[in-house]
Order: structure tokens, then sequence, then C-alpha cells
């Protein structure tokens, strides 16, 4: 393995009260795609924040690109699982797509050319570039979801972090939405939390139990007993095949 | 109401209530906007309340009133705005005692006030047909200050409004621009205080951007109607209220709130035909 893009060392986290992630070691390749899923409230959410600089750990230390998640942030392109936004904030698909720019251009005034063209980018590669002058509002659940893509793909990251993008939407839609982030996982190292584990298991290379503490599994070379050995009593193991055919 | 506009013409009173009006409206106008879309109106409801312990404070030590009010404005911002960052969960309840805390604090150094009695109620009600002329220079300042303020920080306005959580991922110092904001929505309060006064505020702020967010979709327009809405409720209430003898304030106020009222109705209405025909 090369040097991790992401290293979680020991990281424990709780918001006031019971741990929420125990004692977590991860590392992330460059390059890879990562599956986290786990049962809710195992602290699948919480994980992410840590690697954006959102949380902090209380114990143990999270770093991404070599350096303190909080420093790097601009280079990591987020999805969340809820938006935090009101659906009928007035604002329009390009608009919203834009603010994925924020941060690199100056401080002052509007977007740059540059900006423009690399929001129009994010919008035609997540094929919502016709809906660029919709309002927000009056967009479908799986739109939305190609629209907040679109957002942190404008953010230009080295990685990419994606929180249940398809909680919400239907089948066909989800399939749509992985088969998108397998062509964007050429260029960029992703990580999807999912409820779904049956079906991420066909996109990613490995996938991340987490349940208070987490356990990886490699496409195949890791089984259970080494895993029971390091990991004590918190194990939950989950099937998974691994389309080796897959682009 | 032809009688008003020849009286216009004729008084410098009015001729000043008129502008100081307008120029009240520009900063609702904008502010407003933001205040309902971020859906902070009762921060704003505070901020305002508050105030009158500032105008109190000011009259007691012999400052100019609407100084402490904009003092008072502004440290309500940052402390309303340092409660709801850090407190979020207790945030109706620290926000609804600062409202009150703040007001107290007024009624007692404007009650130990000595000398002339002032009139409470036109800093409760406002009293728009006594704005100084040094005033209605001030208030052309706060315009501009908010204006350039707004016109500078669009974009980190909208992100920080829209979606604090990204704008924060993008490197967006989103408390500074977070206060920023509310102290923009303080000097918009102190603005608009002179016109209908600290309690009746909240409504002015509000409902010309809140009809405006009816038929618009973008906030730079939802902005410019609410302003120019603005303009139109406070003129038509202070004609209103010059023609049939009323409190001014308390006028523009009922003129605002029944064209949200209508408006609201309006929009039902062509939600409910464009659902009909899209059905059929």
């Amino acid at each position: 393995m090369n040097t991790p893009i992401i290293s979680i060392k020991d990281a424990s986290f709780s918001y006031s009260g019971p741990m929420i992630l125990d004692r977590i070691n991860l590392e992330v390749a460059d390059g890879e795609f990562l599956g986290v899923v786990g049962p809710n409230a195992g602290g699948k959410s919480t994980l992410l924040k840590l690697v954006l600089g959102l949380l902090e750990p209380m114990s143990g230390s999270v770093q991404v690109l070599g350096q303190s998640p909080a420093d790097v942030c601009r280079q990591v392109g987020y999805v969340p699982q809820y938006p935090a936004f009101s659906r009928d904030f007035p604002i329009t698909v390009e608009a919203a797509v834009l603010m994925g720019c924020m941060g690199r251009s100056s401080w002052f005034g509007g977007y740059c050319k540059q900006d423009h063209l690399i929001a129009r980018r994010a919008m035609q590669e997540t094929e919502v570039a016709d809906l660029a002058k919709r309002q927000l509002s009056t967009l479908s659940g799986g739109q939305l979801q190609r629209v907040l893509v679109a957002r942190a793909l404008a953010c230009e990251p080295h990685i990419l972090i994606l929180d249940e993008p398809t909680a919400n939407i239907d089948m066909r839609v989800e399939t749509d939405i992985f088969d998108l982030l397998k062509s964007l996982n050429q260029r960029m190292t992703i990580i999807v939390v999912s409820h779904d584990v049956g079906f991420i298991s066909r996109y990613v290379d490995r996938v991340a139990c987490l349940n208070r503490t987490l356990i990886c599994h490699h496409t195949a070379s890791i089984d259970g007993k080494v895993i029971n050995e390091l990991y004590g009593s918190d194990v939950h193991m989950v099937e998974h095949v691994h389309i080796s055919g897959a682009p | 109401m032809t009688g008003f506009f020849e009286a216009l013409l004729q008084y410098g009173f009015l001729q000043k209530a008129l502008v100081a009006g307008l120029l009240a409206s520009i900063g609702c106008g904008i502010m407003g906007s933001y205040v309902v879309v971020k859906r902070i109106g009762f921060l704003a409801g505070g901020i305002s309340h508050a105030v009158l312990g500032g105008m109190g404070a000011a009259l007691f030590y012999g400052f100019s009133p609407l100084g402490g009010a904009l003092g008072a404005a502004l440290l309500a911002a940052l402390l309303i705005g340092w409660i709801s960052l850090r407190w979020k969960e207790r945030e109706d309840t620290l926000i609804g005692a600062l409202w009150a805390v703040g007001m107290a604090i007024g009624i007692i150094f404007i009650s130990k006030t000595p000398g002339y009695s002032v009139n409470l109620m036109s800093y409760l009600f406002g009293n728009i047909l006594m704005v100084p002329q040094k005033d209605i220079w001030l208030m052309a300042l706060m315009d501009a200050v908010v204006l350039t303020t707004v016109l500078l920080f669009y974009r980190q306005f909208l992100a920080v409004s829209f979606d604090e959580e990204f704008a924060r991922l993008r490197g967006v110092p989103v408390t500074l621009f977070y206060l920023l904001l509310l102290c923009m929505v303080a000097v918009t309060v102190v603005l608009l205080i002179q016109v209908v006064g600290l309690i009746l505020v909240i409504a002015l702020l509000t409902l010309p951007a809140a009809i405006a967010a009816h038929y618009l979709h973008s906030l730079g327009r939802m902005m410019l109607l609410a302003a120019v809405l603005g303009m139109l409720f406070t003129t038509l209430g202070l004609a209103i209220a010059y023609v049939f003898d009323l409190p001014a304030g308390a006028t523009i106020i009922l003129v605002a709130g029944l064209a949200y009222l209508l408006s609201t109705m309006l929009n039902q209405l062509l939600q409910r035909q464009r659902q009909t025909q899209k059905v059929s």
C-alpha cells in the first residue's frame, strides 16, 4: 500500500455520553473506493465528520493528506446525508453548485470565469446541466442528490465523501449514482457510507464495518478469525462479493 | 389622499418622515430577505427588543439615543449570535431572556432619567414624524454600510444562510460571517426603529421579504422587491396615518400585514390553479 491518503489511529469520540467511536484504526489508500456500513447510530456519520474536520477526536489522531483534517478540508468534497438547507431556499441549481467553488477564489465579489467553467463541468458530469436554471425546490430526490454530488465535484476534490447518498431514492437512481461514483473513482478517492451492504459491495474495493469499533474487509484477504482476534467481541461479519470485471 | 401630497409639499416634517421611511426600506429589503430565508426572525426580535437597554442607558448618561440603540443592537447581535452558535439547544430560552432583560434595563434607565420625562411610547412604537435631520443622514450612512457589506460579501452571506456546514468545509469563516450578518441585521433594526419603534420592527423587517418570497426565487431579486414593497408600505402607511390622524408606525405595520395576508391568499390561489392545470 502507498502512503495512505487518510490515516486514523486509535481515534475515539463521544458526544458527552456513551462512546460513539472506540479506538478506530483505518487507513485509506489513494484511489481507493471504500464503503462504510453499519447499523444506525453505529457512528458512521461521526466518523465522516472526524475525517472532514468538523469534529475532533477525543483521543487518537486523524490525518488527511498527511495533515490535520481542518487544514485540508478544501480538498475534500462532501455530500451530506440530510442537506442542511431548507428545500424552499430561493436558489438555482447553478448557484448551489457554484458554492463548491468557494474558498478557492477571492474573498470579495462574485465568482470568476474559471469557477463557472468548473461548475458547468461538474453539472455535465452528474447530468444536471439542463437543470442549471431550475429552482432547488422543484427537483426530485434523485435530481437533488446529483446536484449535491455536482456541488462536491465543483470543489475539485482529491477525496469525495458521501453520507448515505441514496437513502431516500429509488433503486434505479441508486444504480445510476453508484455507476457515476465508480467512474469518478478513476480520478479520486471515494468514501461512501451506506446501509445497504449487499448493494455497495458490487462497487467498492473494501468495506469498513462500523459499530462503535471498526473492522475492514478487504475483498478477499482477511478472514473472520483474524478480525475476531484483533477486535474482540464487537465484530460484525459482512458477506460481500467482489466483481473483478468492474471498470 | 391628495391632502397628504399637498401637505407633503408644505411641511418639512412630513418630507423628512417620508425620506426616513424610504431609507429604512432599503435596509429592510436587503437584510429582511436574509432574515426570512435563514429563518432568524426570533433572533432579530431579540436584537430589536434588547435595544431598549441601550437607548435607556444613552438617555440616562446624556448621549444620543440613536447612538445608544446602535451600540446596544450590535452588542445584542454578537451576544445572540454567540448563543445560537454555542448553545443551539438552549437558543430559544437564552434569546427570550436577553429579549426581556434588555427591555427591563431600558425601562429602569428611562424611569431614573431626571428632568424631562421621555416618551417611552415613541421608542416602543416609533415616531417617524419626529425624526431629526441628523438622524436622516445617519440612516443614509447605515444604509450605505449595509449595502456595501452585502455587495462585498454576497457569496459568503449566501453560503452561510444556505448551508453553514458546507460553507465551513469550503474554508469560509462561518462564525465571522454569521456574526457580521447579524450585525447588519442589528443596523437595519436600528434603522427601522426610527420608523415603527422597536416592538413593531420585526413585522416590517420580515413581511416585505416574505411577500417577495412568494413570487421570486432569487435572493437578489427578493431584496429588490422587498425594498420596493417596504417603500410602498411606509409611504402608504404614512399617508393613511396623516389623512385619518392615526399613529404612523402602527398604520405602516397594518398596511404591511394586510398586504402579506392578501399575498398569501393570492399565492395559494395561484398554486391551486397550477396544480389543476397539471392534472388536466
